[in-house]
């Protein structure tokens, strides 16, 4: 038995010059080598505290003791039982602030690598035959709004519970932000594909190109359609903007967009592709979250000499997953900490020039817990740049509540929804993830997708009972 | 995918299609558009919804071949498919109480007249169309608005046809009660240069007007604000808050430099494709 070391075993990575001009996955995952080495680590404990960090509650002890024992078709169950995105998951879950952060090893040493050993155990799950069927023991159609995160997952345990359902997708891929926002370097679309192959195999139906709300509407869903129940999982899509001067400059950029290009349409390879994404020397970023890590790395693979990050509070209010973080500075980012962006500058000719900036200090906490940044007088300087992109954060998209009557939002934009069954002020209408949340994790969109898909079951089958 | 059932070519670079889209043509509304894409690796553009056949479940969209996509497109004919096709998308033409309707079409903007003029002649309006083309050969459509609306006008830059002139010339004198009369409401779809004249001839006079931007998109589902129009100095996204704005609030200096932003790419992609028709490797 290998002896309990102190430190987490490192992922391989690629080397960072290497890997900051191409989209090829940064992380190679472990060895089975190092995956038995990590799972030693953990310490069994009587009380697995990771499992309350976790917003599904993965078993993460048993699936980790599956994999020190050798027994991975154990692993992959147990965690598939909990997670239904577990080869995502382990990619793009903030670990250090949920199951890892809660680790029994972290108070002495290093945690255990939680995540990477669920990517590990996921990863191997894909080398295996599917063997996932149809199993439609239900009468009553369910349909799914949005292919996101929280509709996949809640689409998966319908037809698990043996409903036939169908997931209506706006746009001409399935997979929302799993298929634009997140870079191909940290989230191979080949997984995301695979996620959907089992969907599809255990018999879920996916439309693309279906906007619910104008294609069909929500009542025409259940009056002409005959679905008996809904999900909303149409996600927080629609980009925030500064408000500031200059930001319709040809130049300027939301994330979302800058981001769509490059990996819903594919613009890395223009002209091969039709859909061009244009990037200059040097790019600055607005935003300290995982959004914008993915931008300015982005912006680096796209060709930008120099990118950097602006954002008007410190490291430590950044919001980014800290391994983000570190990728990003070995990748060459530059980050500018407590930098308020005042003004995007015009070159003359409706252009990006540079961007004008103020220089932040750290006051009291305000409303969000997070110190306040107070502009500090006279601190103005530009930063000469040829692109900004906005990373600000993202809102719900009102496409669908701005056309289906009797369905409430809160102030934000928000769907109210009830937090454990999700379900709206429609009956037979449920939501999850960031629809309801705002933008948050792809886990906590999962998780809300689970419970609302027992939350359906259980009130057809009450009804059906009747 | 949609099956295309039908086309016919307008002009030598304008071409019409008829496709079999029964869930968008039962909710198309006049003003509304859709998103097209026409192969993998193909981009997503907005087009503006020229009719629709709730009957017979069929969309007809007009396009002119200007870039990569829409000549990709020029090479499908009936009985090929267009690989996505996602709508209706933007908010519908809703005008209040009833009273005259201008429409003016620029190019091939005047498609969009079709369901327009047919719509608000059923609610009781009346109805005028204006079209305006550079010479006759490039007008399109006129003969199949005649019976959907009460007066078509027609004006070309020679005079090869109808009035000479431009159509915000002709729409000064409707204003000042020539022909159908002073409308009481013009709706502009058309190059936006076009658009901006129109806006200025009815400002002064006092006539509520709707132009239908044509911004750049990616999504067009109010997911990358690549969109955004400054209208009454707040920034808008045409895809769900238009794409049919007041044309006197609407900035056109900054939307038409916005809509410049790609002109050396999209030049790469059209350079690209015409070479690649020349040698017959579309399709």
């Amino acid at each position: 038995m290998p002896v309990k070391r102190a430190e987490k075993t490192a992922m391989p990575v690629r080397e960072a010059l290497a890997r900051a001009h191409d989209f090829v996955e940064v992380n190679s995952g472990y060895t089975p080598m190092q995956a038995s080495f990590e799972s030693e680590r953990c310490l069994r404990c009587q009380d697995p505290v990771c499992v309350d960090g976790c917003p599904v509650n993965v078993p993460i002890p048993d699936f980790i003791h599956a994999v020190a024992d050798g027994d991975m078709a154990s692993a992959a169950k147990i965690l598939r039982s909990a997670n239904p995105l577990p080869a995502i998951c382990g990619r793009v879950c903030p670990q250090e602030s949920q199951c890892e952060a809660e680790c029994s090893m972290t108070k002495r040493f290093n945690p255990v690598a939680i995540g990477h050993l669920e990517r590990y155990v996921a990863d191997w799950e894909r080398t295996q035959p599917l063997t996932v069927k149809p199993n439609i023991t239900r009468k009553e159609k369910i349909a799914v709004i949005g292919a996101g995160p929280s509709g996949l997952v809640c689409a998966g345990e319908l037809a698990r519970l043996g409903y036939p359902v169908k997931i209506y997708e706006a746009l001409h891929a399935p997979g929302g932000v799993l298929r634009y926002g997140i870079p191909e370097f940290r989230l191979p679309k080949a997984i995301l594909d695979w996620e959907i192959g089992v969907l599809k195999a255990m018999g879920v139906e996916i439309e693309c190109n279906v906007i619910i709300g104008r294609t069909i509407t929500m009542d025409q869903l259940f009056d002409k359609m005959g679905y008996a129940a809904v999900f909303i999982g149409t996600g927080a899509g629609l980009p925030q903007f500064l408000g500031i001067p200059g930001e319709n400059l040809n130049g300027v950029m939301s994330a979302n967009e800058f981001l769509t290009r490059v990996n819903l349409m594919g613009g890395y390879k223009f002209p091969e592709n039709d859909t061009p994404v244009k990037v200059g020397k040097r790019v600055a970023v607005i935003g300290a979250g995982n959004t914008a890590m993915d931008a300015v790395r982005t912006s680096l693979r796209m060709g930008a000499e120099e990118a950097m990050i602006v954002y008007r509070r410190s490291e430590k209010e950044m919001g980014a997953r800290v391994e983000e973080y570190h990728h990003a500075i070995e990748e060459g980012v530059k980050f500018n900490w407590l930098t308020n962006p005042l003004e995007i500058v015009d070159d003359g000719s409706g252009w990006v020039s540079g961007l004008r900036c103020q220089k932040m200090q750290l006051g009291e906490p305000d409303a969000s817990g997070r110190a306040r940044p107070i502009a500090i007088p006279g601190s103005e300087f530009v930063l000469p740049v040829d692109n900004v992109i906005l990373a600000i954060g993202t809102t719900p998209n009102p496409l669908l509540t701005r056309t289906t009557a009797g369905l409430l939002t809160n102030k934000k934009g928000c769907l109210v929804a009830d937090e454990k069954s999700g379900l709206t002020s429609k009956t037979l209408v449920y939501a999850g993830g960031d629809a309801v949340t705002g933008a948050a994790t792809v886990i906590l969109a999962a998780g809300a997708g689970k419970r609302a898909a027992n939350a359906i079951h259980e009130a057809l089958g009450t009804r059906a009972s009747r | 995918m949609a099956r295309i059932i039908e086309t016919r070519r307008l002009t030598p670079v304008t071409k019409l299609y008829r496709l079999d889209a029964p869930l968008i043509a039962a909710s198309a509304q006049p003003g509304q558009f859709v998103m097209l894409r026409v192969r993998e690796g193909g981009e997503r553009i907005p087009v503006t919804i020229a009719d629709y056949d709730r009957d017979r479940g069929i969309l007809t969209i007009v396009v002119q071949e200007v870039g990569a996509t829409t000549k990709r497109l020029a090479a499908l004919d009936a009985g090929d498919e267009i690989l996505d096709v996602a709508g209706p998308l933007g908010g519908a033409i809703e005008l209040p109480a009833k009273g005259h309707l201008c429409g003016i079409g620029g190019g091939f903007g005047s498609a969009a007249l079709l369901c327009l003029m047919r719509e608000y002649t059923a609610r009781g309006y009346k109805t005028t169309a204006i079209l305006g083309a550079r010479n006759k050969d490039l007008l399109i459509l006129a003969d199949e608005l005649k019976p959907l609306c009460d007066s078509v006008q027609v004006c070309t830059d020679d005079g090869s046809a109808g009035f000479k002139g431009f159509v915000t010339q002709r729409l000064a004198q409707l204003i000042e009660g020539d022909g159908p009369g002073r409308p009481d409401y013009v709706v502009a779809i058309g190059p936006m240069a076009m658009m901006r004249a129109i806006a200025e001839t009815t400002r002064a006079p006092k006539v509520k007007t709707l132009v239908s931007m044509d911004p750049l998109m990616v999504d067009g589902t109010g997911m990358c604000g690549g969109c955004r129009v400054t209208v009454g100095g707040r920034p808008q996204f045409a895809c769900v808050d238009g794409p049919c704005f007041d044309a006197h609030e609407v900035d056109f200096d900054v939307a038409m430099r916005r809509n410049k932003a790609y002109v050396n790419e999209e030049k790469i992609a059209r350079e690209r494709v015409d070479c690649m028709a020349a040698r017959k490797e579309l399709q």
